[in-house]
């Protein structure tokens, strides 16, 4: 007991304890700071790890959609927040090749995603932003786009049209 | 009085305040520091101008993807003095993006990065990026159909990465797709995280000014040695040295009025960017395009060979701030007057006027088709019967003239097709038209025999001698 007794106030730290002082603030500091941390980055890539459910949207009765045509349908994401608004809204070009034959592109340029147009009378899509160009089954015609249109599943149900929800597309 | 005196007198007693912002105001810097050094404290009043009117906008404001619009429609037409405050807003960013422009050319052309100022330069390079950063984010938050598109955009190119690209996008959107989270998550970054960062960096910067001091104008023949420099500075500040305030800051105080002049009468007689359509991404009939500070990367991703556009987007912003980050490292020593300095002088020349050509062609988009290409009229056609006239309606309506001209109708993408018949046989028409090239589709598969025969006589008909 009497060799615990504690140094007087007014007397200086000793180097070691300094040093140890230091260490156990930064290592306490660090500690916290990352406890903070924690919840803070969980929540800002809280919306990559967010479900995505795979929903069939319909977008209208297979009578509706002409053969060989191809014609822009929107549909809304699946479950989307509730103050989207119309920014849960989307769209794909939709394609009837036959009878039973559907094919839903993205409306995303490969390039950089900007929304191509389908110029039904030149029978090809033409983005606005740097001039690509597809042909109607999504292949590149010409320009910068690295790669075909992307596609949505899409399947035939009960007589409607339907298409699956899916991310934007990312080259 | 007595009283007032007494309150200061105790203030100063308690803080120590005033002695240290007279200290700061009245520091010595180097005699005839001129016009040229008025750029950086024009950049700071700028940035105010953004804080103060960022913070009047965002208590109207409301950050949600469904609302924003409605909200910034109240703003412009309907909130007292909205549509200037939202014009100020935007100018004042405009004048920032200029001014760091300006003042970071000045800083490069006169030296003003070597011994012992060249950590300020690389805060100052931080600084440039998260000004274009807020440029970016500020432009999104005016939530029209321009800025879904660009939030596309944006996503896309981050979505080049290697690996984490589709991460990268996602965070960015605030999921899969565009939606409820993309909005906030970019007001909060434009409002607190960028902002944030820039507080930090621009009070590292202002301190290192004071702490390095104000570079005296460079002076030919008289370059900067690390071993001699600061005792030769110390010598000018202690002999011919004035007070920054009021003798060196009058030139600020002339010059920032006048920005902040310019910005109030640009809001008040322009008005803020007219809203686009509503921000819905099913509606696909939109051009879209960055604000002018961001234009001309536009033109680049359009100019550069096809297969160079990955590594142009990853690897160009990387390259620029890696270069930026090394122009003290490799050069902090040496002549500092633009005189001794040719290559300096000539890089400045050439930035300005690449961007300058890139920007001039961002405006024209000559290579986007013209989806408002006119049919051609008759007088153009030179005729009202026969294939001729069928082939130049063929042309219209099969996309040709989206992106060939023929007598002043029609886009740009393409060669122009004036006089086509003068260079190109029936044979040379009909291989190109068929199989197309590098930017253009091949119209074997899309055009019937007799629609290829028409649009071949009209065609060679364009001949300047008939």
């Amino acid at each position: 007991m009497a060799t615990e007794t504690p140094p007087p106030s007014n007397e200086a730290l000793s180097p070691e304890r300094r040093v140890f002082i230091t260490k156990v603030s930064m290592v306490a500091m660090g500690l916290v700071s990352l406890l903070v941390a924690v919840p803070i980055v969980g929540f800002l890539i809280g919306p990559l790890v967010r479900r995505f459910p795979d929903v069939w949207r319909s977008v209208g009765s297979v009578d509706s959609f002409k053969i060989g045509q191809t014609v822009k349908v929107s549909f809304r994401d699946p479950s989307p927040l509730a103050w989207a608004g119309v920014t849960a809204e989307t769209a794909a070009w939709l394609r009837r090749i036959s009878a039973n034959e559907f094919m839903a592109f993205a409306m995303n340029c490969t390039h950089l995603g900007c929304p191509v147009r389908w110029l039904p009378d030149a029978n090809l899509f033409m983005c606005p932003c740097h001039g690509g160009v597809y042909y109607s089954d999504g292949r590149v015609a010409g320009g910068p786009p690295p790669r075909a249109l992307f596609t949505y599943p899409v399947r035939i149900n009960n007589g409607l049209v339907e298409i699956q929800t899916s991310a934007i597309p990312i080259g | 009085m007595n009283l007032l005196k007494r309150l200061l007198d105790a203030f100063e007693d308690r803080t120590g305040l005033l002695k240290i912002m007279a200290d700061m105001a009245e520091h010595p810097v180097p005699p005839d520091t001129g016009w040229w050094y008025v750029f950086g404290s024009a950049t700071l009043v700028a940035f105010i101008i953004q804080v103060v009117t960022g913070m009047a906008l965002a208590t109207a404001y409301v950050s949600s993807s469904g609302s924003a619009y409605d909200a910034l429609q109240f703003i412009t037409t309907r909130a007292l003095m909205g549509n200037l405050l939202r014009g100020m807003h935007y100018f004042g960013a405009s004048a920032m993006v200029l001014l760091v422009g300006i003042h970071m050319g000045q800083v490069f052309l006169m030296g003003c990065y070597k011994f012992p100022r060249e950590f300020n330069w690389v805060t100052g390079v931080v600084l440039l990026f998260l000004t274009l950063a807020m440029g970016f984010t500020g432009q999104l938050l005016r939530w029209d159909q321009n800025a879904v598109w660009s939030v596309v955009v944006g996503a896309e190119q981050a979505g080049r990465t290697p690996i984490v690209g589709p991460i990268l996008a996602q965070f960015m959107l605030g999921g899969k797709t565009l939606g409820g989270a993309t909005l906030s998550r970019f007001f909060a970054f434009h409002v607190f995280f960028i902002p944030a960062i820039i507080f930090g960096f621009v009070g590292i910067h202002l301190f290192l000014v004071l702490h390095d001091g104000i570079s005296e104008p460079p002076k030919a023949g008289e370059p900067v040695d690390p071993d001699t420099y600061t005792e030769k500075y110390e010598k000018v500040l202690k002999e011919r040295g004035v007070p920054f305030w009021p003798d060196a800051a009058w030139r600020d105080v002339v010059f920032c009025v006048a920005v902040v002049l310019a910005i109030f009468l640009l809001a008040l007689i322009f008005g803020p960017p007219a809203l686009d359509k509503p921000p819905n991404p099913s509606m696909l009939a939109r051009d879209p395009a960055p604000d002018w500070y961001l234009l001309w990367y536009f033109a680049v991703l359009a100019l550069i060979p096809h297969k160079m556009t990955t590594p142009v987007i990853l690897l160009a912003p990387m390259v620029a701030i890696i270069v930026l980050f090394l122009v003290p490292i490799v050069s902090n020593k040496g002549e500092r007057h633009p005189r001794y300095r040719p290559w300096a002088v000539a890089s400045v020349i050439i930035i300005v006027m690449m961007i300058g050509t890139l920007w001039v062609e961002a405006i024209r988009e000559p290579w986007s088709p013209d989806f408002t290409a006119e049919p051609l009229p008759i007088a153009v056609i030179g005729t009202n019967v026969g294939p001729v006239v069928d082939g130049a309606t063929l042309f219209h309506q099969k996309g040709c003239e989206f992106c060939h001209e023929v007598g002043g109708f029609g886009g740009h993408r393409g060669p122009s097709l004036t006089w086509v018949g003068d260079r190109l046989t029936r044979a040379d028409l009909t291989v190109r038209i068929m199989n197309g090239g590098y930017n253009m589709p091949a119209y074997a598969g899309i055009l019937k025999p007799d629609e290829l025969d028409n649009i071949l006589v009209f065609l060679e008909s364009r001949k300047r001698e008939q």
